[in-house]
């Protein structure tokens, strides 16, 4: 097997793909975001309930490649139980892990740098960044106040 | 190459097909290669087909002993660009069937050849109320100028559905094509079922009502016998580099009578007659329809792609393509959770080979595939609203020309397999 294969598809990632966490339906969510990623049709719901600026519970359920339902899973993983602002900041960090710019991976990041694999495959770094994406665009709505609407994305205007 | 067989009948007889015996990929440099470690497997040829030697020397050739302007020169190179250009579209007008010429106007794509249509004879001809039938498995290029058009001249946009099988539903058709309709544009070949529509019966039922024909022959020209005139279209389009040519060529084909009443589509140099600053005469066919520089060396060196496909014979490319395609779909059965899309009828297919496998996302089939050397397509192939139709976000594909050989579906199955495996599926 080629390495930039194994790279990608780590044992890490195929784990969370064949199992991913935060399956089950909230029953009251604070923030509710669909993504997608036109250009290959992955899609992803997620919903999160906060609890006094506090990640209490999350859901994704993602439809689409080893990748993406991958990142959206350990995403579930890494971030229930973080605060907002601790949250935003992983994201921040992973965004720009996944394009290739120079950051720290803290080490409270879980499976997280297991996504790295991806920067060899540019077409894919959209896949794992759906997730991401789709969770900041919801907790933006939320914090500007309409955590009661359905926040839409896609990955296409986070080029 | 000299074609020993003329392969009229469609049973699949794979030992009578000379492709069978030849080294064909010996022609064509870019085969020859190791890719992540692997021979190169090439199956994405309904996205592009690989360039012969003979296609790769003349466009070189062009480059270093022909290359002048074209059409308006007085001097030696010139007159010969001239010729070599003028020669290619003799050549495509024999190809498609022996047509006029003049009746053949090129452009840079399949895509800017439907646009040409859309905007020149669409903007002249359709009215508000006017209907425009298409199909529901259109490429994108024969889909999105027509919803445009339609939008634009409030005219009414209707679409021929599908079966289950992948095929054409005419059952209805007598209420889809009616005296309110103006043009039929479908798909000869579609790009993601392989189907092989009827088009010669749909394009005399659409003549007995006036309605005008295009076809899209973008899969159908590089892999079938085409002859413009059986099938009856008025207008028909295709791409050079599909058919073992260079990227940035396509083909309209038009009617004279039709193309003659057309008004131009871009405007400027080459496609005039007289200027002045209050009145312009257009140039006469197919000049009319080719303003500016055309990609003159491109269409010079596709020229040497037809003659390569004509040494083959048309016929017994698509006796080829058939024996490949049943021997891919024998082999296929062997591997659990991996669907066929369309028609599983060998003659009324191309050598399409769209597949999903119910755990395996298509991009990552793709990439798997990739890493063997394999190279296929994954997505929407450019046909949406058909994706949604199948219930697919997105599909992997297998597209199969002259060079591909029984090693090569070897080479996916066992590939395919191994990536269950892998997956842990």
């Amino acid at each position: 097997m080629s390495e930039p294969l194994d790279d990608m598809y780590r044992d890490i990632i195929l784990d969370h793909y064949r199992s991913p966490r935060g399956k089950k339906p909230l029953e009251k969510a604070d923030v509710t975001s669909d993504g997608s990623n036109p250009s290959c049709g992955d899609e992803i719901f997620l919903q999160v309930e906060l609890d006094n600026g506090t990640v209490k519970d999350i859901h994704v359920d993602c439809r689409g490649c080893a990748i993406s339902v991958a990142s959206a899973s350990m995403l579930a993983e890494v971030i229930k139980g973080k605060s907002i602002e601790h949250a935003k900041k992983i994201a921040e960090v992973v965004k720009k892990m996944l394009k290739g710019e120079d950051t720290d991976i803290p080490d409270d990041l879980g499976d997280l740098d297991a996504l790295q694999g991806v920067r060899n495959f540019p077409v894919r770094i959209k896949c794992a960044l759906l997730a991401w994406v789709t969770f900041m665009e919801g907790i933006k709505n939320y914090e500007k106040g309409h955590g009661d609407v359905r926040t839409r994305v896609s990955t296409e205007d986070y080029e | 190459m000299e074609s020993k067989t003329k392969n009229k009948q469609t049973a699949v007889d794979f030992e009578s097909c000379r492709l069978e015996h030849e080294n064909i990929k010996a022609d064509f440099p870019i085969l020859n290669q190791t890719i992540n470690g692997h021979p190169l497997v090439y199956l994405d040829n309904a996205a592009t087909t690989q360039k012969p030697r003979a296609v790769i020397n003349a466009l070189i050739e062009y480059y270093r002993k022909t290359n002048a302007n074209i059409h308006r020169g007085l001097h030696h190179l010139a007159e010969q660009a001239t010729d070599a250009y003028e020669h290619t579209r003799e050549h495509v007008a024999r190809f498609i069937g022996g047509v006029d010429p003049h009746e053949i106007i090129f452009t840079r794509s399949t895509t800017e050849s439907i646009n040409l249509l859309a905007y020149s004879w669409g903007e002249a001809n359709i009215k508000e109320g006017d209907e425009i039938v298409i199909t529901e498995m259109e490429h994108h290029a024969n889909l999105v100028p027509w919803v445009i058009l339609a939008q634009k001249k409030k005219a009414v946009l209707k679409r021929i559905p599908i079966t289950l099988c992948g095929h054409l539903d005419l059952s209805d058709i007598d209420n889809i094509i009616t005296p309110k309709t103006k043009l039929l544009a479908l798909t000869h070949l579609s790009n993601v079922l392989g189907t092989i529509n009827p088009i010669a019966k749909l394009a005399e039922l659409a003549k007995r009502r006036g309605v005008i024909v295009l076809g899209d022959g973008a899969q159908a020209v590089p892999h079938l016998p085409v002859d413009v005139k059986d099938l009856g279209v008025d207008f028909y389009a295709f791409s050079a580099h599909k058919m073992l040519g260079p990227t940035g060529v396509g083909v309209l084909y038009g009617r004279r009578e039709l193309l003659e009443a057309m008004p131009p589509f871009n405007t400027g140099g080459e496609m005039i007659r007289e200027v002045r600053f209050d009145r312009i005469t257009w140039a006469d066919l197919p000049h009319k329809f080719e303003a500016g520089t055309p990609n003159i060396a491109d269409v010079v060196a596709f020229d040497a792609a037809l003659t390569y496909l004509e040494e083959i014979g048309m016929d017994n490319v698509r006796q080829h393509e058939i024996n490949l395609l049943r021997y891919a779909i024998e082999r296929f059965s062997e591997l659990e959770g991996i669907e066929i899309q369309g028609p599983q009828e060998y003659a009324q297919r191309g050598g399409v080979i769209s597949f999903t496998d119910t755990e395996i996302h298509p991009h990552d089939i793709s990439t798997f595939l990739d890493s063997k050397g394999i190279a296929i397509r994954a997505g929407h192939h450019c046909a949406q609203p058909l994706m949604r139709i199948l219930g697919k976000v997105a599909t992997a594909r297998a597209s199969l020309y002259i060079y591909n050989d029984k090693a090569d579906i070897d080479a996916l199955v066992e590939a395919l397999k191994e990536m269950r495996r892998y997956f842990g599926i």
